[in-house]
């Protein structure tokens, strides 16, 4: 692409990064329908369309597209609607700089992990509005919740993320995968399980999904939402499964490293990205939902002085074998 | 004018604009909502003048936890839908704070403005200030660095100390979650 003219690369990358953030998440929604269908034997999602379900995400789509758009009388009125957009941007941004290989990434930037991070931690900020802004008491508790689970969750994922970095030595993804090497795998597990937890609870997926117990707070902060709003904030959970699991593939499994990896090096990277999601898939299907103080509990107790040992380890492995 | 100029002017017009309406703005989430703007501006006008980590810390650290937390408290106190009487602020008080934002602003500006009038720096040549920031931290500025960590430290101990004595002076149960909550949560998948 380097041959075109700037400003035609800058457009070009933009819709392909826009057209990645529409398609992935609905294909890990549409797996995401057949997994649980299979896993708990579910009928529903197996019989729109005829052959295995496969038109139950269109049925989906012209539901949402259906439903009337509703604000509450007392809401306020600005910040419920901005609310969605709010959830969904941090997202998009992400994908844009996490690579697939080093040639095919969105916008090559030089701190990409912390960019990354500090992004996903906006997201909250949105179901924050939505919660608020609804004049709900549900929606209120829900987004009280998901700002105590986010606020302990960030710091054992920025802690698992930095002994990456210190690992590879640098703050760019690229330069991480490109310094992966397979016996990461072991000396990096523990800081792995870490990021994979916390990125569970940072996506609310369950057994994470305490601002969103249906059983107590009807959906949480999304409880006054309808139609393409609230569909929004649902790809916004769906793009940040491809966000999460992506970077996972990049930071702890080698990303775009496989055989023939010049030519082939994204489809490894989405591959093993998409392995990363069918397991958030099945950690959904199989756990039952976590209560409020076990969730603290398991941040501060288990996940933090984890990442934090993890954080020892690569140090030492850092110093010793350079 | 170059490019660079025009945007770093619209971002520090957005900056000061939103930092204006959050003090001025007659409901207290908007003004914590504004206030969320006005710190993610900030990152921006970092980012046009080349200093990436320090942007995207003050995105990661003022947007993605401070200003959670604001607005984790504020929804823990009352904070109504509209502009609300009680919590509202007496009018000699908006401007006192009004003459004292003027005051601080001139003495900084008076200060600050002389000090860096001719400092230039060159944004053309595209370099890496992630390890120089890092060697100034960890380098030059390791002993602040310290202490302002145990400084941080310290509070954290002492706001948690204070909790748990009035708690034990009131001779009201700490609170335990072992306690508190009794039977198993209801547990399940949704959708």
């Amino acid at each position: 692409m380097s041959d075109l003219a700037p400003w035609v690369e800058v457009v070009l990358r933009a819709v392909a990064v826009l057209a990645a953030f529409l398609v992935l998440p609905l294909i890990v929604g549409q797996t995401e329908h057949k997994v649980m269908a299979h896993m708990q034997g579910r009928l529903g999602p197996m019989y729109a369309g005829g052959f295995h379900g496969w038109a139950q995400l269109v049925a989906d789509g012209v539901k949402f597209v259906q439903k009337e758009d509703i604000t509450p009388a007392r809401a306020d009125r600005w910040v419920f609607r901005l609310a969605p957009f709010v959830a969904l941007i941090p997202y998009l941004v992400a994908l844009a700089v996490i690579p697939l290989s080093p040639t095919v990434v969105g916008a090559d930037v030089d701190a990409s992990a912390v960019l990354v991070l500090a992004v996903i931690g906006v997201g909250i900020i949105g179901t924050l509005m939505a919660g608020w802004a609804s004049a709900n008491k549900y929606s209120l508790l829900g987004a009280m919740r998901a700002g105590a689970q986010l606020v302990s969750y960030e710091l054992p994922m920025v802690l698992a993320v930095a002994s990456v970095a210190l690992a590879a030595g640098s703050l760019s993804l690229v330069s991480i995968a490109e310094a992966w090497k397979p016996w990461w795998l072991l000396w990096q597990l523990p800081g792995a399980v870490v990021f994979l937890v916390a990125a569970l609870a940072e996506l609310q997926r369950p057994p994470f999904d305490m601002p969103l117990a249906d059983s107590e707070i009807v959906f949480g902060a999304f409880t006054e939402y309808t139609g393409l709003r609230f569909a929004f904030f649902l790809l916004a959970e769906y793009a940040g499964i491809v966000v999460m699991s992506l970077l996972f593939a990049v930071l702890y499994l080698g990303g775009w490293s496989g055989p023939f990896e010049q030519w082939l090096g994204w489809l490894w990277t989405v591959l093993k990205g998409f392995l990363v999601a069918v397991v958030v898939i099945w950690l959904r299907v199989s756990w039952p939902r976590m209560r409020e103080d076990q969730l603290q509990r398991l941040a501060w107790v288990w996940l933090v002085p984890m990442a934090l040992l993890q954080l020892a380890l690569t140090a030492v492995g850092v110093v010793v074998f350079p | 004018m170059t490019t660079r100029d025009l945007v770093f002017t619209a971002v520090g017009a957005v900056t000061a604009l939103s930092a204006l309406l959050s003090v001025t703005t007659k409901q207290v989430v908007h003004a914590a909502l504004w206030l969320l703007v006005s710190l993610g501006s900030l990152a921006g006008a970092y980012l046009v003048l080349g200093q990436e980590l320090v942007g995207l810390v003050q995105l990661l650290v003022y947007v993605g936890a401070i200003v959670v937390l604001v607005l984790f408290a504020l929804m823990l106190t009352r904070a109504p839908i509209g502009p609300h009487a009680e919590i509202d602020t007496p009018a000699w008080q908006r401007v006192a704070g009004a003459l004292l934002g003027a005051a601080t602003t001139t003495l900084l500006a008076s200060l600050l403005l002389p000090l860096f009038a001719g400092a230039t720096a060159d944004l053309d040549t595209p370099t890496t200030t992630t390890p120089q920031v890092a060697q100034a931290v960890f380098g030059t500025w390791v002993w602040p660095f310290e202490l302002l960590s145990v400084l941080l430290l310290v509070a954290l101990v002492g706001a948690f100390a204070v909790s748990r004595l009035v708690l034990h002076r009131e001779g009201a149960d700490p609170v335990s979650p072992r306690r508190t909550v009794t039977s198993d949560a209801p547990a399940g998948g949704r959708g």
